[in-house]
């Protein structure tokens, strides 16, 4: 077999068994928890009677591992079940917060990955004169600035003031994609300043880093241009860990947005998962949970065989 | 003169322009406060509603986790939507009377045990079906039975009997209740199709609109129900109410002119709004009030002498001016303001005496141990900073009050109704009798004082089948005085609902029963373009 095929197999099973480990710990942490579901659905008007009848209607008297394998093959195969707080089935509601958090989050990457290798290389071919101390000294201002400050001052001159667009990112079922584009402009401005100045600073810093070698030295003894150097010699050889960073503000920029969800009224994931935390919605906790650790651990396998795949040693052994 | 009245009139009743500062202009004009009232009324029915359009709303106080169940109904959003969406059998309106609404005459025996509800004829519901007598019985049924969980479980529970005969609804009472009526205007208690025993959560009722797209902690959109059987509400074709629970981002939406009224307007902020052009404020005195509570069976303080040392070290005023930004009014240690019919405003106000305090507090034989308050932030807006201000006077008076913070999750379940002394908030009720039996009678469920005598309840139940209400007046008074001198309750506060509206919305009536004109806002206001 091929090393990097092997590779490759190996880091997916180790991410599913991840995710098994993810689930049980799910699954088991809540267990533990004092009162279960069915007491949490009934509240303080608990008779012993009801909870008995509950617990029968809802299967808790099983043992505990066929549940949990129950409860496993049903988020498999995409049956979460229903929420206590107002009866509504888990799946049909995340999936729309998740393709609302999907969406703000793929463009949210699409203008700021790009934007930021592109900052970085410039960084590095002007390293240490005004261009580099520029791109660097706006980036890192606007990833000090907490998200929430941000928000706000985007809001306040961009919707409030200047009324360019709108103060709130309401997306629902049935909008047209201009629409929907429009209306998360706010919030992509803001989630681009605040992933921006980290990719951009690692792959500066990568970059930098491949350039002390010998191989940078005779590619500019050749003549060729500092920006054909850095994009043909030094970038391939700097991927690896400006991947890494990359996958970690995608994961940031799908399951760490609730403070710019809750300023631009953006219904994702985030505040659905904070609400229901709120009323101890337990079956709605595990299973956004569970798609939170699915999309980090997906993302970091991603990273890793991309990692893999960039490295020649590894593509063309001997 | 009169072109400069005339001027101010039509600002005034489109809302440009408070009703205090119309008074204020017009006695500067020579016009006599009550005169200027009177002008001001007439000019706001003068002011014909405009059809169509969509009206929209931005309300804090909605989760993802909200149903369309009314029983469940507990914070602002779902009873917003549930006022647009239902009807209940009346309405209470601003002035403190009863709305007929479903029903469209009452009558009581002289004892105010039996009432008689005639049942309006042809009201629809959305799905096309008639509103019988029968449907009404079922849904006061539903609510009787605990397992649905109601809010309005207190209220219905003294019905010993129902039933429907033709367009008639009779309901029997354990013991006469002369408030009957109010109670039924309570928000939980819409009539539903079937009484929603079948699906609670169906949203189909007999209101002035039709849901559309319900996205609990999103956004609720509805349209005009066509056949709604009053003309004089539904002017909008579609309204739809928009959860933004974020101060910031709910004043932004409304200066943005993204919605056209909210809730909520952070005291701290109201200043700064005024001058925001397009905008204006509503402030309306309502029955909310903040407190905090002490639980008279616990030590230290089942002592009273310990009790009204504390009720004494409260600087009320300063709490109004800081805490509340000077929209609200000082409360006197019982649940009752001037926004209720029959209220005492003779019972002398508390002041802050220092002097006082601490003679009490030497009475009561405190050991000069730590008094813990519990607070949590979300208790009521402003709820650690008032705490704090609380301990400066208490400790001025040499009582050792001292300040322990909770976290807002669990806060509900954890500390309020379980520690002793905590701070809390309570919404307010339609009519005296209602407030306190809902939260000072010694068997009701959130007696969160734990305030326990005999006399009170005896009081109370007597007053509530009182039909005479001179006799009923004095009767309510004496409960406001033993409560205000015997209580567990420190009422440092009543707020006000501080709302605003974008300047083109037309037809608002300060209302305050709740917020946003009692959750009909969208209903009765129009759009002026």
């Amino acid at each position: 077999m091929h090393p990097v095929v092997k590779l490759v197999t190996q880091r997916l099973a180790l991410g599913l068994l991840l995710m098994l480990a993810v689930s049980a710990l799910i699954f088991f942490g809540v267990e533990a928890l004092p009162g279960d579901t069915a007491q949490a659905m009934l509240g303080q008007s608990a008779t012993p009677e009801a909870l008995a009848n509950l617990r029968e209607k809802m299967g808790l008297n099983e043992p505990v591992l066929w549940r949990y394998g129950h409860w496993l093959y049903g988020f498999l195969t995409g049956d979460m079940g229903v929420a206590l707080t107002n009866g509504e089935d888990i799946a049909k509601s995340v999936g729309g917060r998740l393709g609302n958090t999907l969406f703000l989050a793929f463009w949210a990457a699409l203008i700021s990955v790009p934007l930021a290798i592109l900052l970085g290389l410039l960084a590095a071919r002007y390293n240490g004169r005004w261009p580099d101390r520029l791109i660097s000294g706006v980036t890192l201002a606007t990833i000090s600035l907490p998200e929430f400050v941000a928000g706000y001052l985007v809001l306040y001159f961009l919707a409030v003031k200047l009324q360019l667009f709108p103060a709130m990112s309401m997306v629902f079922p049935g909008m047209g994609v201009f629409e929907r584009l429009s209306a998360i402009i706010l919030p992509v401005i803001v989630l681009v300043m605040v992933v921006l100045a980290h990719m951009m600073r690692m792959t500066r810093a990568a970059i930098l880093n491949v350039m002390q070698s010998a191989y940078i030295e005779t590619a500019e003894l050749k003549g060729l241009s500092p920006l054909t150097v850095i994009w043909r010699h030094a970038f391939p050889n700097a991927i690896a860990p400006v991947v890494n960073v990359v996958m970690l503000n995608l994961a940031y920029l799908v399951v760490g947005v609730v403070v710019v969800e809750v300023v631009f009224v953006y219904p994702g994931m985030g505040q659905y998962l904070v609400d229901h935390v709120t009323k101890r919605d337990l079956p709605v906790v595990q299973a956004c949970g569970m798609i939170f650790a699915a999309v980090y651990i997906g993302l970091n396998i991603l990273a890793d065989v991309v990692s893999i795949l960039a490295n020649p040693r590894l593509r063309h052994p001997k | 003169m009169s072109e400069q009245l005339n001027y101010l009139l039509a600002r005034a009743a489109k809302g440009l322009m408070s009703r205090r500062e119309f008074v204020g202009r017009a006695g500067a004009l020579g016009v006599s406060a009550a005169l200027a009232s009177t002008l001001l009324a007439s000019a706001a029915r003068a002011e014909e509603p405009k059809k169509g359009g969509l009206l929209r709303s931005g309300m804090a106080g909605g989760e993802s986790t909200n149903s369309l169940d009314p029983a469940l109904a507990a914070s602002e959003v779902p009873f917003a939507v549930n006022m647009m969406w239902g009807e209940m059998l009346v309405d209470v309106n601003a002035k403190g009377e009863i709305d007929y609404r479903i029903a469209e005459e009452i009558s009581s025996s002289p004892d105010a045990t039996e009432w008689k509800f005639k049942i309006r004829k042809g009201v629809e519901y959305h799905d096309g079906s008639t509103v019988t007598a029968d449907d009404v019985v079922a849904t006061l049924k539903r609510h009787t039975d605990e397992k649905s969980q109601s809010g309005a479980l207190g209220i219905v529970k003294d019905i010993i009997d129902m039933k429907a005969e033709g367009d008639m609804v009779t309901l029997k009472l354990a013991s006469g209740n002369a408030d009957l009526p109010f109670l039924m205007g309570d928000y939980h208690l819409i009539i539903q199709p079937g009484g929603g025993i079948e699906n609670p959560t169906a949203g189909i009722g007999a209101g002035p609109y039709k849901i559309v797209a319900n996205e609990p902690g999103i956004r609720h959109t509805f349209e005009k129900h066509a056949n709604y059987f009053d003309s004089t509400m539904g002017h909008a074709d579609q309204t739809e109410i928009i959860v933004i629970n974020d101060n910031t981002a709910r004043t932004s939406a409304l200066q943005a002119g993204q919605i056209h009224m909210m809730n909520r307007v952070d005291p701290k902020i109201v200043g700064l709004l005024k001058g925001a052009p397009g905008i204006s404020i509503q402030a309306v005195a309502g029955r909310g009030h903040y407190v905090f509570i002490m639980h008279c069976d616990k030590a230290p303080f089942d002592n009273n002498d310990l009790r009204m040392a504390l009720k004494l070290s409260v600087n009320r005023q300063e709490m109004v001016d800081k805490i509340l930004g000077g929209l609200g009014s000082r409360g006197n240690d019982f649940p009752i303001n001037a926004a209720y019919p029959l209220f005492d405003d003779t019972i002398p106000q508390r002041e802050y005496d220092a002097a006082a305090a601490a003679e009490a507090y030497k009475k009561s034989g405190h050991d000069g141990s730590p008094i813990v308050l519990q607070v949590a932030a979300g208790a009521f807006p402003g709820a650690i900073e008032a705490a704090q201000l609380f301990q400066q006077s208490a400790n001025a008076a040499g009582i050792p009050l001292e300040v322990k913070r909770e976290p807002d999750d669990g806060y509900w379940s954890n500390v309020w109704n379980v520690a002793p002394f905590c701070a809390s908030y309570w919404g307010g009720r339609p009519v005296q009798d209602q407030m306190y039996s809902t939260a000072y009678l010694s068997t009701a469920d959130w007696n969160d004082t734990k305030f326990k005598d005999p006399k009170f309840d005896e009081t109370l139940i007597a007053a509530r089948a009182e039909l005479d209400p001179v006799k009923r007046k004095a009767e309510y008074s004496e409960l406001a005085n033993n409560l205000r001198d015997n209580g567990g309750l420190i009422c440092p506060m009543f707020n006000d609902f501080v709302e605003a509206k974008r300047d083109e919305v037309g037809g608002w009536q300060p209302d305050p029963n709740g917020e946003l004109m009692n959750g009909r806002a969208l209903a009765k206001c129009w759009l002026n373009t």
